[in-house]
């Protein structure tokens, strides 16, 4: 299998050629939530914009990253594909159908084939059941497989698929080290055999050594189930090593979308280029000599974002004409989208 | 599919079994909670007394012997007897039976209910746990003892129905220290991935919910256990609780408090004692759970 993999990874970094039916569609979705005052009436004083009209769409086997600092909505966008925010707007088209609408009887079958890996491994899995039943809990609510024998099975194959012992099953997971514990995460994802996973910074609260591990595991497993994966993270080298495509975000708004290489090598947005200069080149001399641009300024509160585009306030490239006009996002290369009048 | 060989990822498992021995981890217990150990030794002596009764004793607690009323403690009853002849220890040990009952049954079904209400108030939130929360406070608002008896006013005495009467003041208690757990406990991301994974309300509350707030419950439930105990024998004092001849300690202490008092104390003292070691068992017993449970306390 291995080198089937190592082929298949030659040919999956550049573009986003050769993926080209629709899996999710996101469509203008909104996640604002309500700042509330008075404790018997409660009335709504503000809105946080965590998420504030984001398009995208994700094709089957790509693995799209979305990158950007914390707090500009990016897990907000992936726990509203997951539906397990409700959004206050927009649509999330899977399967032809608008998933937003769904009731949580309709949402099961759409949950089988769509999971989710979460960032922490010490509180993702429940401390009081075993390994497992913690995997095999899903096949059974769901009926996957009803035969407890079969069941046992495919833990046990999950676990070994996984890189853990199937030994592991009759553990807990404080009995565990944090990458074997997010390894269980990732078999309990599997376990619904699903399409869609969202990574959601899934490999961020690990060392870098065992991030590489994980990281490897998932790129295995995508050729091996034929996964499409949403890779959420604020690690820039991780997103370039993984995805295929790569969105930006900022202050709940998707600033810039590209195949991976283009992203990495020719950024347009102003914002994209303040934050890949960010990225630390891991050689002194070169990092010494460099010219450091950084942001200026804070990020704005999402509860009063600034008019015209968000991103105004702290752009060097801003012109009057931002304050008032908000950019839409267009298409300036094939395949590379931007939200920027000025580019 | 396995392409890292299976010897390598099973060599990963090393033996994590706990062998020390049941007799070192009984005596490192007793070195860090002696209290509470000997909290337990009151509370296993009275589970001990209450199922051996008939072998412990030669008489029969409904039995009076009309020759020898308030006899005092001696050689042929230990403790004495009461003012219809019945021998005050053959009692106290049957009445460690209504005791345990009613205490255990009321902490149980008390401290379930206000376990999963408590849980899915925190769970589901919003309207539903404003006004859960708002009729707790209702509950909450009455003393324990005037709440149970209205509950007996309303039901009528009887063991069934002070077990009813003492459970209810209790789910409200449970609920609110259970709810404020459970709180901190939806947030964390499994419940996410619970949900994630399209699993019911019942499941996520009772399978990944409940069990994460096992050291408060089970902190609360060793309490209730006491305090229920004193409850059934401030009803049974006061005529609402157990009715006579049922052996029971508030209402040994009715028949002895008022008339004999100073004629033959021993009437009233011994079921008096009975109930004061009971409830400090169970009190010590609990704390030392609650230190025992309670990482925070854990290094003191």
């Amino acid at each position: 299998m291995s080198e089937a993999v190592s082929q298949k990874r030659n040919t999956r970094t550049g573009s986003s050629e050769g993926f080209d039916e629709v899996l999710v569609d996101v469509r203008d979705l909104k996640m604002y939530f309500p700042v509330t005052e008075g404790v018997f009436v409660p009335r709504v004083v503000a809105q946080v914009k965590a998420v504030d009209g984001v398009s995208f769409q994700v094709f089957r086997g790509e693995t799209l990253g979305v990158v950007g600092e914390s707090g500009c909505g990016k897990t907000t966008t992936g726990r509203c594909i997951l539906q397990l925010e409700k959004p206050t707007a927009g649509e999330i088209i899977f399967y032809g159908d608008d998933i937003t609408k769904y009731d949580s009887k309709q949402m099961i079958d759409v949950r089988k084939k769509i999971q989710v890996i979460f960032q922490d491994p010490y509180s993702s899995l429940n401390p009081r059941m075993k390994v497992g039943e913690i995997i095999a809990e899903p096949m059974k609510v769901h009926n996957i497989i009803t035969d407890e024998a079969e069941r046992q099975k495919r833990v046990r194959y999950l676990l070994n698929v996984c890189g853990l012992a199937s030994a592991f099953a009759d553990r807990y997971p404080h009995e565990m080290s944090g990458g074997q514990r997010q390894r269980v995460g990732i078999a309990r994802a599997l376990a619904m055999d699903p399409e869609f996973i969202i990574c959601d910074e899934a490999v961020s609260a690990l060392d870098v050594s065992i991030q590489a591990q994980v990281i490897n595991l998932l790129e295995d497993l995508r050729d091996e189930f034929d996964l499409t994966y949403l890779f959420i993270s604020h690690d820039l080298s991780v997103v370039r090593h993984i995805c295929h495509r790569v969105a930006v975000m900022y202050l709940g708004n998707l600033v810039e979308l590209a195949d991976g290489d283009e992203l990495f090598e020719n950024p347009l947005h102003p914002y994209t280029r303040l934050l890949l200069n960010a990225v630390p080149i891991p050689d002194p001399d070169i990092e010494k000599g460099r010219a450091h641009e950084i942001i200026k300024g804070e990020i704005p509160s999402p509860i009063n974002p600034p008019p015209g585009c968000v991103f105004h306030p702290r752009c060097p490239m801003a012109v009057d004409n931002c304050k008032k006009q908000i950019p839409q996002l267009r298409e300036v290369k094939p395949g590379h989208w931007v939200a920027c009048t000025e580019v | 599919m396995t392409t890292v060989s299976e010897s390598a990822i099973e060599a990963q498992v090393e033996d994590l079994t706990d062998k020390t021995p049941f007799l070192q981890k009984a005596k490192t217990m007793a070195r860090k909670q002696p209290v509470g150990v000997a909290g337990l030794a009151v509370v296993i002596l009275m589970i001990f007394a209450a199922i051996f009764a008939p072998w412990l004793t030669p008489y029969h607690p409904e039995y009076n012997d009309f020759a020898n009323m308030l006899t005092p403690p001696g050689a042929d009853y230990i403790l004495g007897t009461d003012q219809f002849g019945r021998d005050i220890f053959t009692r106290i040990l049957y009445g460690a039976r209504t005791a345990l009952f009613v205490g255990f049954a009321a902490a149980t079904i008390g401290a379930v209910f206000g376990l999963v209400l408590g849980v899915a108030s925190a769970y589901f939130g919003g309207m539903f746990d404003l006004i859960f929360q708002r009729i707790m406070d209702v509950f909450m608002a009455f003393p324990l003892i005037i709440l149970a008896l209205a509950v007996v006013a309303t039901l009528g005495t009887g063991t069934q129905n002070v077990i009813i009467a003492i459970t209810i003041p209790f789910i409200p208690q449970c609920a609110r220290v259970v709810r404020s757990n459970a709180l901190a406990i939806r947030e964390i991301p499994y419940v996410d991935a619970a949900r994630a994974l399209g699993f019911g309300h019942a499941r996520i509350i009772l399978r990944h919910m409940a069990p994460n707030v096992m050291a408060p419950f089970l902190i609360l439930f060793t309490a209730f256990v006491g305090q229920a105990i004193l409850l059934e024998a401030s009803l049974s004092y006061l005529g609402m609780g157990v009715q006579e001849p049922t052996p029971a300690w508030g209402l040994m202490l009715q028949g002895g408090a008022e008339e004999y008092a100073e004629s033959a104390p021993w009437v009233a003292i011994w079921p008096g004692v009975a109930i004061s070691l009971a409830v400090f068992g169970f009190n010590l017993f609990g704390d030392a759970v609650r230190d025992t449970l309670d990482p925070r306390l854990r290094s003191r």
